[in-house]
């Protein structure tokens, strides 16, 4: 024992010695807490009707993630009794799949949003952005007027979803190929939307989301992506208390 | 510069054995306090590892002794104030919405369970106590668009108004000016005679003209006389109660683009039990019909 502290003391005296040797210890405690988490099947659970985002959604998303909405708002319904009798179901692993990265966020000073989907009206979604006091007195939050005037830029949304894949989404060549006019078919009822169902599955909402229905504005992409908001997972098939689902 | 170690004459304390030109260096010992509480948390490691989930393995994880388990704990603490709730619940479920009404503490356990449902869900749209605001329809008043009868409210709550629910409650205003169906001056015209209908000046030439095209285009849903229809969510045109606005700007932008608000089906969100005691609170709340 007295040994290993002594030959501690050479470490303590050759700076870059003692750095290769954090580099160690830091590495094989990262390696052990970490690499397991990429083999844990039970992770995410297993469930129906989770898909890969629509770009529309995607463009929302990153809409969500330019205009800072996590500082305010999480995305993650813990499992307790208050917030699940509050919110719904608490939020699955599995609703995050897809999510690079997740917007769990962690600072509540507005409602949670995890299963904001289908709770509000597009309309009511469109006026408490333009001006949130409109709707609720109260309301400290700041208000998204210019997304409603500014066109949606989605010139990039191929590489995108070509990103995304990267990481592990699993989007389709053909889907990527046809993100724009998935998009566009998203955003406007008048459009066929036959090749974005093929895609994504029939739980869309497809419609316009409030921007106008000659143009595709930021507003739509946002209100779109939220509207989808912890929609996907089909319930009634998923057994909440089986055992490999409780952790 | 490493020497031997010796004890410093005035502390008493050992030196590292180091000496630069002379200055040594104590080697004062952790203070006890901090070194016990240190070996202390290694120790709470150590409990937590075997009491809690902790360690990840591909293919599982080691469960702990304690099998801890937030997911089957949360089920636990629903399951316990679904328990809570047993009595009461089960009257809300047998009782009628009438009965509910007419047994006062029923009535008031429903009126409860309603302003906390209301409060959470319904004030975003219709605001606190139901104000309501421009577009979305306030609920503290007597005039209603589908009804305003028990049946009518739960109806509405539970399906909501054209909402993705098969039988939501569905009516489309067709966009009159903008799809082309009218002509400017016609949507002029028209504008002028609702002002008329609700009783305030206006151009006497134009509801004129515009008699004929109120038969054709509107009289359908809204009735001939105007007082509206609650089977089509047609609201009544001769009343003081306006959506959208009572100016003329509003009522001309109304005819022309025809906009009809959404109404989440509820009955995908709360349970009947919840649904029934929200009927209740607007109802009571609003001298519902």
């Amino acid at each position: 024992m007295a040994s290993i502290f002594k030959n501690h003391a050479k470490l303590e005296r050759h700076s870059m010695l003692l750095l290769l040797f954090i580099v160690i210890v830091v590495s094989i405690g990262g390696l052990v807490e970490i690499t397991p988490l990429f083999f844990l099947e039970s992770t995410i659970e297993k469930v129906d009707g989770m898909r890969p985002y629509t770009p529309l959604e995607v463009e929302g998303r990153d809409i969500y993630i330019r205009e800072g909405c996590y500082l305010c708002h999480s995305a993650m319904i813990r499992p307790l009794r208050d917030e699940v009798e509050r919110y719904g179901h608490y939020s699955l692993a599995a609703e995050s799949m897809y999510d690079h990265p997740f917007q769990w966020g962690s600072k509540r000073n507005g409602p949670d949003l995890a299963r904001v989907g289908g709770k509000y009206s597009d309309a009511w979604h469109r006026d408490h952005l333009i001006n949130p006091r409109s709707l609720v007195p109260e309301s400290i939050m700041p208000p998204y007027r210019f997304l409603a005037e500014h066109d949606l830029d989605y010139r990039d949304i191929k590489d995108k979803l070509r990103t995304l894949k990267t990481v592990g989404v699993p989007y389709s060549e053909a889907e990527i190929a046809s993100a724009a006019e998935d998009l566009k078919a998203q955003a406007d009822p008048n459009q066929s939307p036959t090749k974005l169902k093929a895609h994504y599955g029939d739980k869309l909402n497809i419609r316009d989301f409030g921007g106008g229905p000659d143009r595709v504005t930021e507003m739509d992409a946002l209100i779109a992506y939220l509207q989808m908001q912890g929609t996907l997972v089909d319930f009634s098939t998923y057994k909440a208390d089986a055992p490999a689902n409780t952790r | 510069m490493s020497g031997k170690r010796t004890t410093d004459p005035h502390s008493g304390t050992e030196t590292t054995g180091h000496e630069w030109d002379g200055i040594t260096e104590l080697d004062t010992p952790l203070p006890r306090w901090w070194l016990w509480i240190f070996y202390g948390c290694i120790a709470f490691a150590i409990g937590y590892w075997v009491l809690m989930p902790s360690w990840p393995y591909p293919g599982g994880y080691t469960k702990g002794l304690l099998h801890n388990s937030t997911r089957a704990q949360v089920a636990v603490d629903l399951a316990a104030l679904k328990a809570q709730r047993a009595v009461q619940g089960q009257a809300l479920t047998n009782a009628s919405l009438e009965q509910i009404e007419k047994d006062p503490k029923l009535q008031a356990y429903a009126l409860t369970l309603g302003q906390i449902t209301f409060n959470e869900n319904c004030t975003a749209c219709h605001g606190h106590g139901g104000t309501g605001s421009k577009g979305y329809a306030n609920l503290r008043d007597d005039v209603w668009l589908w009804g305003g009868s028990l049946e009518d409210i739960q109806t509405t709550i539970t399906h909501g108004i054209r909402s993705q629910d098969p039988e939501t409650r569905m009516s489309k205003m067709p966009s009159f000016g903008a799809d082309g169906l009218l002509k400017p001056g016609e949507v002029n015209d028209l504008t002028e005679y609702v002002v008329a209908l609700s009783h305030r000046k206006a151009s006497a030439g134009a509801v004129a003209r515009a008699a004929p095209l109120f038969a054709n285009n509107c009289a359908v849903c809204h009735g001939p006389e105007g007082k509206g229809n609650q089977a089509f969510g047609a609201p009544n045109l001769t009343d003081r109660d306006w959506l959208y606005g009572p100016d003329r700007a509003s009522i001309h932008d109304q005819i022309w683009y025809g906009r009809g608000g959404v109404m989440p089906n509820w009955g995908a969100r709360l349970d009947a039990n919840t649904i029934k005691a929200l009927t209740v609170y607007i109802h009571a709340n609003a001298g519902g019909s």
